[in-house]
């Protein structure tokens, strides 16, 4: 099963365009990262851009809003994320346990929703479109 | 299960591989090594649910096991005593196997990891207990788990993992990495191991179930920890892209109920493109290391050609078989002619692929292997020959031993056309 560690740093809400890690943070999630990559779990990661150079797109009745960053009445941003491959809840758990986060940083984990889950009708709405990640890779 | 033993169960899973290699490189005795991490999970069992997750997991085992292997050898010395061994000798043992303990969790190495694997998947060692001891040390599953995986009873499990153990220790196998043809004859022990266990995952030998998608995912799990342990090895590469580019099909070959859906009848929007995009380029990186040409990156070509093709149609039906020609002269199989006859038949008409099957009727290694006749009896029904073809699907009923494999054989020969014989 697939499990999403988002990261949600403290105070990325209000960072500026520029802000950047320090080399020494950097140094110590390599590390990280490669403890996951060795243990042959890791299958993705980002970092994501602070959201000041970011956007919110919201709807009200099928008419769409553009904010531009940063967004001061939000708690919470997205800072980046990990894609793993575990084998229970508790796995993913004890991973995000082992990150080398600062204060008050929070990592939420969640497991990938698959197909299988849904019930038969979801699944049937779903059937025969086009996997929207289908573009340049096969093409190789 | 209580949480408090999911929690300890997936520390041990996390931290199992790197504790018993730690220990194994200090007795040089993978059993004994295995045997003292399990004493160390029976300590965490009894002591973190009141006591709570420590800090540091990996070294609380690490202590708890040190604590065992000191007793350990303080039992051997006691017989020793009876030979007159002085008692400051072996006190200076106990310091030295603590001070090692001591090190060797300060930094296992990736060569300690590696060294299992090798100890693990060691031709001195009968398949299935390969298998057994690779998902035990490496993959961190219980003997209970494994057995499920294996549909065979725990306590046969159990047995096979004990005599591996001893066999290991009576041929006296080096805990070493072997080197230079050793280890190119080594490596290809541990993949063949990986793909095993990939395949009984893939396509289950038997049961109720088409695939078991977690034994899949052990094996890549395996194959992704062997890249990075030995990236410089091309059919390492080679083998993760070939299980990549299978396991992206997985949504996409089993039906709601649970049924078996071949690959061309496939809904290929289910497949999954980021696994996809992952195994082609382990793929790439197999053919810059000049491994282009290896068993397992053969094979993954093979699968990227599919995995390129939007509909069926598209399929490059002609690079399929001259990938077999090559597959053929690195590694002649009755199997590998089975494959190449399907793509010389989706290629060249029914009737060449049926030619080039029929070379293989009197091979004995294929006597009892069901996709003969299943293969056999598809191209006849392409051409139309529904009598013989009614008798073909029929032995191969006969012949699997995995339910949903015998139901889509049934449905096939339901839908063929009634014919007098």
């Amino acid at each position: 099963m697939r499990f999403m560690m988002i990261v949600i740093p403290k105070g990325y809400e209000s960072a500026a365009p520029n802000a950047a890690p320090s080399a020494e943070a950097v140094a110590k999630m390599m590390e990280y990262n490669r403890s996951l990559q060795k243990a042959g779990v890791l299958l993705a990661l980002d970092g994501l851009r602070p959201p000041s150079t970011g956007a919110r797109i919201s709807y009200t009745d099928g008419k769409a809003t553009v904010t531009d960053g940063p967004f001061a009445e939000a708690k919470e941003v997205i800072g980046g994320y990990w894609i793993i491959q575990v084998r229970s809840r508790e796995e993913a758990i004890e991973w995000a346990r082992r990150a080398p986060m600062a204060n008050n940083e929070i990592i939420e984990v969640r497991q990938i929703q698959e197909m299988s889950d849904f019930p038969e009708d979801i699944q049937k709405a779903a059937e025969g479109f086009e996997n929207l990640t289908n573009t340049s890779a096969v093409k190789a | 299960m209580s949480k408090i033993h999911q929690t300890i169960e997936a520390v041990w899973k996390i931290e199992s591989t790197r504790l018993i290699a730690g220990i194994a490189r200090v007795t040089r005795d993978v059993g004994l090594a295995e045997e003292l991490a399990q004493d160390a999970l029976v300590a965490a069992l009894e002591q973190w649910p009141e006591e709570g997750i420590p800090e540091k997991p990996a070294a609380w085992l690490m202590t708890a096991a040190k604590r065992r292997a000191i007793d350990y050898l303080r039992r051997g010395q006691m017989l020793d005593q009876k030979h007159g061994e002085i008692a400051r000798e072996v006190e200076f043992q106990q310091q030295q196997l603590s001070d090692a303990l001591d090190n060797a969790l300060d930094q296992v190495i990736d060569d300690d990891v590696l060294r299992l694997i090798f100890i693990a998947c060691h031709p001195v060692l009968a398949i299935e207990g390969r298998v057994a001891l690779t998902l035990r040390l490496i993959s961190g599953l219980t003997t209970a788990e494994i057995a499920r995986a294996f549909l065979v009873p725990e306590k046969t499990l159990g047995q096979r993992i004990f005599r591996a153990k001893r066999t290991l220790s009576e041929a006296h196998v080096p805990f070493e990495t072997p080197r230079g043809d050793e280890l190119r004859r080594r490596v290809e022990s541990v993949l063949s191991v990986v793909y095993l266990i990939f395949n009984e995952g893939y396509t289950a030998t038997s049961g109720e179930e088409w695939m078991r998608v977690a034994l899949c995912e052990d094996a890549l799990r395996l194959g992704r920890i062997l890249v990075e342990l030995l990236p410089a090895e091309s059919e390492i590469h080679g083998l993760l892209a070939l299980m990549e580019l299978q396991a992206s099909r997985t949504a996409a070959r089993r039906g709601r109920d649970g049924q078996a859906i071949l690959l061309l009848e496939q809904d290929r929007s289910l497949w999954d493109y980021a696994q996809i995009r992952r195994g082609m380029t382990a793929l790439e990186q197999a053919k810059k290391l000049g491994g282009g040409a290896g068993n397992y990156a053969l094979q993954a070509a093979i699968a990227a050609c599919h995995a390129r093709a939007r509909t069926p149609q598209e399929t490059n039906w002609e690079q399929i078989v001259l990938l077999y020609d090559a597959l053929l002269q690195i590694s002649p199989s009755p199997i590998v002619v089975l494959n190449r006859a399907v793509a010389v038949g989706m290629e060249r008409g029914p009737a060449a692929g049926l030619a080039e099957l029929d070379t293989l009727t009197a091979e004995p290694a294929l006597a009892g292997y069901h996709l003969l006749p299943s293969i056999r009896g598809d191209l006849l029904i392409k051409l139309g020959r529904f009598t013989e073809a009614r008798e073909e699907i029929q032995r191969a009923i006969d012949m699997t031993q995995n339910s949903r494999e015998k139901e889509l054989l049934m449905d096939r020969l339901e839908r063929m056309p009634k014919t007098h014989s």
